[in-house]
C-alpha cells in the first residue's frame, strides 16, 4: 500500500514536472525501453529479442541516432510475472519517461500492461504472433495475427497435401483456445465434416503424450490424409515430437504444423525427430536475400557468436524499430501523438526482400512462409503467399468479431467500431 | 520379437563398395556377384570418376524445383554408379550441398565452424570451407519420401536381412502398382522365410489397389489380419468408396472389423503400459525425496533443481564425449549421482541443518535454494533448452506382436526406475547407513543413544536422495527439455506422489507413483490431459482429508509422537 501512495505521489511529481518543462524536453537522449523478461520461465524466448533491440540502438547510434540525438536503451526485467510486467511497465513510462517501449512476448503480459499504456499514453510494439481480437490506440503489432500465420498455413496444407482430416492440438490457454475456434469455422466453412476435425488441448509443460499420440495415431488411419496443426506451447514441444517419432509416425504420414517452433526453439533440441513437420512463419533464418544475410552478420558480429540464430520475432522488432524511426523521423518529435499519427501508412523493408507496412488497425503487412524442418535445425521453405497479407485485428471467422473493424485514422479512431450498429466501443474489448 | 528403429530421416547408410555394387544390379542373381566384384576393383576409378555420372549430379545441384531434383536424383538412382546409393543417402540425409562460387555439388560434414567437403563420386577430399560458402540442396517430404522409395527399391538385394526387409516393408507401404512384378520375381529367389513373408504382404497390400475386383477381394483376404496403419487407411478408403462393387466393399469392411476388433484389445494394454510407464517416472522423480522427506520431514523444494542438474551433468557427458552418444547414458548416471549428491549434501550442510524441525523455515529456505540453482544454471549455460541426444538404442519401438509396439526408451525408463527402486531398497535394508537411517528415521533420541552419529545420518541420507534425483535427471532428460525450468514441472508431482504413498515409506511411494500413472492414463481418453489432472488432484485432496498420513502410513513411535 505505501509503495502505491509513494508511485503515486512519484506519478504527480512527475507530470508537474513534465508539465512545467513542456513537452519540448531539452534532452541529449531519447530514452527507448525494453520490456523483456530477462529471468523465470519466458528468459528462454525473450533475452534473444533484448539483445536485438540492444543491438538496433547500437546501429542506429552509428548512424546518428534519431531527430540528432542518440537512443539510450532502458531495459527492465519483468521477471516472467504478469503482474509485474505491469509494474515495469509503468516505471518506463513515468520514472524513465521512455519514449516507446518494445516488449513483451506472452499475450498474458501484453493485456497486463495495456491499462497501462492506455493510462499513460505509450507506445508499445509487440512483436510476437498473437491471436488476434484486439487493437489497441497504443500498441502496434508486429508479429502475426491469425490470419498471416495460421489460415494460410491451413490453406497450404488443404491445397497441396490434400489433408482431409485435421487435429487441433494446443496448449490449454488464450492463443490456442482462440486460434483453433478461428481454424475450426473456417475448416467448417470450407465443407470439413466435425468428424473429421479433432480438438485437444494439454496442460502447460505437457510432457507424457503418449496417450494423445496413439489416438492421433488412430485417428490418422481412417483413410484420408490427416495433418496435425499444433498451437502447442514451447516446452511441451520436444516430448511431443520425441513421441511422434517414437511411435513411428513420420512427416510423411501425419506431417504436423507448428506455430510457435522457430529456429531458436530448435537450437535447443535433437532435430532428429523433427525433420519434415512444418512451422509457418513470417520469416525464416535461411531465407536466401541480401538484407537477411546482412542482418544474420551483424546479429553474430553483435552477439559474438556464430552459431546463435534468428528467427521471426526477431525480425518482427527490426520492423518496429526502423517503423518507428521512420515515424519519429516523418514526424519531427517523440511526443506519442504525433507518432501514433505519423507511423500509420509508414513502410520499411523486411527481411525476406519485401515491405512491410503499418495498416491503420495498427498490424501490418506480412509475407507467410511455409517451412519444412532440417536436421541442421534451419527450415527449407516450401510455400510462401505470392504477396503480402494484411494483418486482420478482429477475425472475420468468429462469430463474436467478425463485424468488427479497427481504424486509427480520422474520423473513425477506434479498435473496435461495429460495422452493424455504427458503435465504437472504445477502448473496452468486449 | 523384432526392432523396428524409429523412422528417422538418417537412415542407416552404409557407404562401402561391396553393398552398393550388388544392390545396383536390380536384376542380377547372387551368383553374377563375385564375377561383379572383380570387374568392379578393375574398373573401379574409371567408373567412380564417370561423366554421365558427373553431369547428373550437376542437374542435381542446379535443379531449382523439387520436380527437378527429383528427375536427377531418379536418373542418379538409374546410373548403376558404385556410388549412386550412397549419394541418394546423402541427400535424403541433407549432406549434399553446392558450393556458392561454382555450384559444385559436393558432400559436406561439419567440421568445427564450417564444413570438411568432399566430392560425392569419388569421394575425393576437397578441404574445408566456411559455413556460408555452401548451400545445401533442399529437400520436402514428397521429394523425402520419394528418395526413399528409390534407396529402398536399390536395397531389395542389399546383404543385409533388416535392411533387405526394410526395403520391402517400404515399397509395401508406399510403392506402386508395377514394383509387384519386381517383388514376385524376388520372392522366388528369396531364402529366407519372413523375408518371403513381408515379400507376400508387400505384394498383398499393393494389390489392394487393383483393377480387377477378384485380385482387390484376394488381396483383402490376404491382409486381413495385418495391423500397419497403411494397411487401415487402404482397407477404410476401400469400404467407403462408392465407385467399387459392392463385393470389394463388403470384404474390406469385414477385414477392418477383424481388424478393430483386434486393435481394441491392444489399446487397453497400451493404455496400461502407457500408465505404468507415466508411474515409473513420478517414481523416479518422487523416491529420492520421499528419502529426504523422511528424515526429519524436510521440505525439500530444490529437489526438482537436482533433478534438474542430473539433466544437465547428462548434457555436459555428451558434450565432452560427442563421439560416444550411445555410452553418453552408462557414463551420464554416476556422474549425475555424484553431482547432484554433492549439491545436496552440500545444501543439507550449508542451509539445512541449521533449520530441522523449522518446516516453514526450511521450506522458504530450499525454495530460495531452488531459485538460486536454477539462475545458475541459466547464467553458466544460457537460458535456452539444451539438446541431449537420444542413443541409437533409446529411440523407436520394439513391436511384441504387430499391431501392439511398446516405445523403447518408455521401456527402458520403467525398467530403470524398478531397478533404482531395488538398489535403494537393498541399500536401505543391508547396509550400515540404511540401518542408521531407519533407526534414525524411527526414534532419533534412541538411535543417538544407541551411538549412531545422527548428523551425519542426517548428511548422507540428504545426500542419497539427492543423488538419486539426479539419476532421475538422466532418465528424464530423454523424456522432456534439458532447461533451467525442468525441476519445477515434477517438483508438484513427487510431493503429490510421496505424500498420496506415505511419508518416508519407499513402497508407498512406489505403489502410489505406478498407481497415480495408471489412473491418469485410463482417465486421460475419457475427459482430456487437462481434466484428468485435475481430477487426480481433487482425488488426492479427498484422500489425505480421510487418510492424513498417505496409503501406507509410518508406523512405530515417532509416527505415534
Amino acid at each position: 500500500m505505501i509503495k502505491n501512495e509513494k508511485l503515486k505521489l512519484i506519478a504527480a511529481v512527475a507530470a508537474l514536472v513534465s508539465a512545467a518543462a513542456g513537452s519540448a524536453q531539452a534532452q541529449d537522449t531519447i530514452k527507448v525501453g525494453i520490456l523483456h523478461s530477462l529471468s523465470g520461465t519466458m528468459a528462454i524466448s525473450e533475452t534473444t529479442l533484448k539483445d536485438t533491440m540492444l543491438m538496433l540502438i547500437e546501429e542506429q547510434n552509428k548512424k546518428g541516432g534519431v531527430l540528432g540525438k542518440k537512443l539510450e536503451p532502458v531495459v527492465v526485467d519483468p521477471a516472467s510475472d504478469w503482474p509485474l510486467f505491469a509494474e515495469k511497465a509503468r516505471e518506463l513510462l513515468e520514472v524513465e519517461k521512455v519514449a516507446v517501449v518494445f516488449g513483451c512476448w506472452t499475450s498474458v503480459s501484453r493485456k497486463s500492461v495495456l491499462p497501462v499504456f492506455e493510462e499513460l499514453n505509450g507506445l508499445l510494439f509487440y512483436p510476437v504472433q498473437y491471436e488476434g481480437e484486439e487493437s489497441s490506440k497504443n500498441v502496434f503489432y508486429t508479429g502475426a495475427a491469425p490470419n498471416q500465420q495460421a489460415i494460410p498455413a491451413v490453406d497450404y496444407l488443404m491445397n497441396e497435401l490434400g489433408v482431409e482430416r485435421w487435429v487441433l492440438a494446443g496448449t490449454d490457454y488464450v492463443y490456442p483456445r482462440t486460434t483453433n475456434r478461428i481454424l475450426e469455422t473456417y475448416l467448417k466453412s470450407k465443407g470439413v465434416a466435425d468428424s473429421d476435425i479433432m480438438i485437444n488441448y494439454t496442460p502447460f509443460g505437457h510432457s507424457d503424450w503418449q496417450s494423445i499420440i496413439a489416438e492421433i495415431k488412430r485417428f490418422g488411419s481412417a483413410g484420408k490424409k490427416t495433418a496435425v496443426v499444433s498451437t502447442i506451447n514451447g516446452d511441451a514441444n520436444v516430448p511431443f515430437y520425441k513421441e511422434l517419432a517414437n511411435q513411428g509416425i513420420s512427416a510423411e504420414d501425419i506431417p504436423v504444423v507448428a506455430f510457435s517452433v522457430g529456429e531458436e526453439e530448435l537450437s535447443g533440441i535433437d532435430t532428429g525427430p523433427l525433420v519434415g513437420h512444418l512451422a509457418a512463419w513470417n520469416y525464416f533464418m535461411s531465407l536466401p536475400t541480401e538484407e537477411n544475410d546482412e542482418f544474420i552478420e551483424k546479429w553474430h558480429a553483435f552477439i559474438g557468436d556464430s552459431k546463435r540464430v534468428t528467427n521471426d520475432p526477431m525480425e518482427a522488432h527490426y520492423i518496429g524499430f526502423n517503423m518507428w524511426v521512420k515515424a519519429v523521423e516523418k514526424a519531427g518529435t517523440t511526443d506519442p501523438a504525433a507518432v501514433q499519427e505519423a507511423i500509420i501508412g509508414v513502410a520499411v523493408p523486411n527481411l525476406s526482400g519485401g515491405i512491410a507496412t503499418m495498416m491503420p488497425n495498427h498490424h501490418i503487412t506480412k509475407p507467410v512462409f511455409i517451412g519444412e524442418i532440417q536436421e541442421d535445425g534451419q527450415f527449407e521453405i516450401v510455400w510462401e503467399t505470392p504477396g503480402t497479407v494484411v494483418g486482420d485485428a478482429w477475425s472475420d471467422y468468429l462469430p463474436s468479431s467478425k463485424d468488427i473493424m479497427a481504424d486509427w485514422t480520422p474520423p473513425l479512431m477506434c479498435g473496435n467500431y461495429n460495422v452493424k450498429t455504427g458503435q465504437c466501443s472504445g477502448q473496452k474489448y468486449e | 520379437m523384432e526392432r523396428r528403429p524409429a523412422r528417422r530421416p538418417a537412415a542407416d547408410i552404409g557407404r562401402h563398395g561391396v553393398t552398393f555394387f550388388r544392390s545396383r544390379r536390380r536384376k542380377g542373381g547372387r551368383a553374377r556377384l563375385v564375377t561383379g566384384f572383380l570387374a568392379f576393383l578393375a574398373f573401379a576409378h574409371a567408373a567412380l570418376a564417370s561423366p554421365e555420372f558427373a553431369e547428373t549430379l550437376e542437374r542435381l545441384g542446379a535443379a531449382k524445383s523439387y520436380e527437378d531434383r527429383l528427375l536427377a536424383a531418379r536418373r542418379l538412382a538409374e546410373s548403376g554408379h558404385p556410388n549412386a546409393l550412397a549419394v541418394l543417402g546423402d541427400l535424403l540425409e541433407g549432406r549434399l550441398y553446392t558450393t556458392r562460387t561454382d555450384g559444385r555439388v559436393v558432400v559436406a560434414e561439419t567440421a568445427g565452424e564450417g564444413y570438411a567437403i568432399r566430392d560425392p563420386a569419388t569421394g575425393e577430399d576437397l578441404g574445408r570451407v566456411g559455413r556460408r560458402d555452401v548451400t545445401r540442396i533442399g529437400l520436402n517430404n514428397q521429394l523425402r519420401s520419394s528418395l526413399r522409395m528409390l534407396i529402398a527399391k536399390l536395397r531389395l538385394e542389399d546383404d543385409n536381412k533388416s535392411r533387405r526387409l526394410a526395403a520391402i516393408e517400404e515399397i509395401g507401404r508406399s510403392g506402386d502398382a508395377e514394383m509387384i512384378d519386381v517383388l514376385a520375381e524376388l520372392a522366388g529367389r528369396e531364402h529366407d522365410d519372413k523375408i518371403k513373408k513381408a515379400i507376400e504382404t508387400a505384394i498383398a497390400v499393393l494389390r489392394l489397389d487393383a483393377e480387377d475386383a477378384e485380385t482387390r477381394i484376394a488381396a483383402i483376404e490376404a491382409v486381413s489380419g495385418n495391423m500397419s496403419a497403411h494397411v487401415r487407411a487402404k482397407l477404410t478408403r476401400l469400404a467407403g468408396d462408392d465407385s467399387l462393387d459392392a463385393e470389394t466393399r463388403e470384404a474390406a469392411a469385414r477385414a477392418l472389423e477383424r481388424i478393430e476388433a483386434k486393435a481394441e484389445r491392444y489399446e487397453l494394454l497400451s493404455t496400461m503400459f502407457f500408465g505404468l510407464s507415466l508411474g515409473s517416472v513420478l517414481v523416479l522423480a518422487a523416491i529420492g525425496l520421499s528419502v529426504t522427506f523422511g528424515i526429519k520431514g524436510v521440505i525439500n523444494m530444490a529437489h526438482g533443481e537436482l533433478i534438474m542438474l542430473g539433466a544437465y551433468t547428462t548434457y555436459v557427458v555428451q558434450q565432452a564425449f560427442p563421439s560416444a552418444i550411445d555410452y553418453s547414458l552408462p557414463i551420464a548416471i554416476p556422474a549425475a549421482f555424484v553431482v547432484s549428491g554433492l549439491v545436496g549434501i552440500a545444501i543439507e550442510r550449508g542451509i539445512v541443518r541449521f533449520l530441522y524441525g523449522r518446516p516453514l523455515e526450511t521450506l522458504l529456505a530450499t525454495f530460495g535454494v531452488s531459485l538460486i540453482l536454477q539462475q545458475t544454471v541459466r547464467t553458466v549455460f544460457s537460458p535456452l533448452n539444451r539438446s541431449v541426444t537420444t542413443p541409437s538404442w533409446m529411440s523407436g519401438s520394439i513391436e511384441i506382436v504387430p499391431g501392439f509396439a511398446l516405445t523403447l526408451n518408455r521401456l527402458y525408463i520403467l525398467a530403470f526406475s524398478l531397478v533404482v527402486f531395488a538398489l535403494l531398497l537393498l541399500v536401505l535394508r543391508y547396509t550400515r547407513l540404511g540401518l542408521e537411517m531407519r533407526a534414525v528415521t524411527q526414534n532419533r533420541a534412541m538411535a543417538k543413544a544407541m551411538g549412531i552419529r545422527s548428523d551425519r545420518v542426517d548428511m548422507l541420507a540428504f545426500g542419497l536422495g539427492a543423488g538419486i534425483a539426479g539419476v532421475a535427471g538422466v532418465a528424464l532428460s530423454q523424456l522432456t527439455n534439458v532447461g533451467p525450468n525442468l525441476g519445477q514441472a515434477y517438483i508438484v508431482d513427487s510431493f503429490m506422489v510421496v505424500v498420496f504413498g506415505g511419508v518416508g515409506n519407499l513402497w508407498g511411494t512406489l505403489v502410489s507413483g505406478l498407481g497415480l500413472g495408471v489412473v491418469s492414463k485410463l482417465l486421460e481418453p475419457e475427459v482430456g490431459a487437462v481434466l484428468a489432472k485435475i481430477l487426480v488432484l481433487v482425488f488426492l485432496i479427498l484422500f489425505i482429508q480421510k487418510r492424513p498420513s498417505g496409503l501406507f502410513p509410518q508406523k512405530g513411535r515417532a509416527a505415534e509422537g
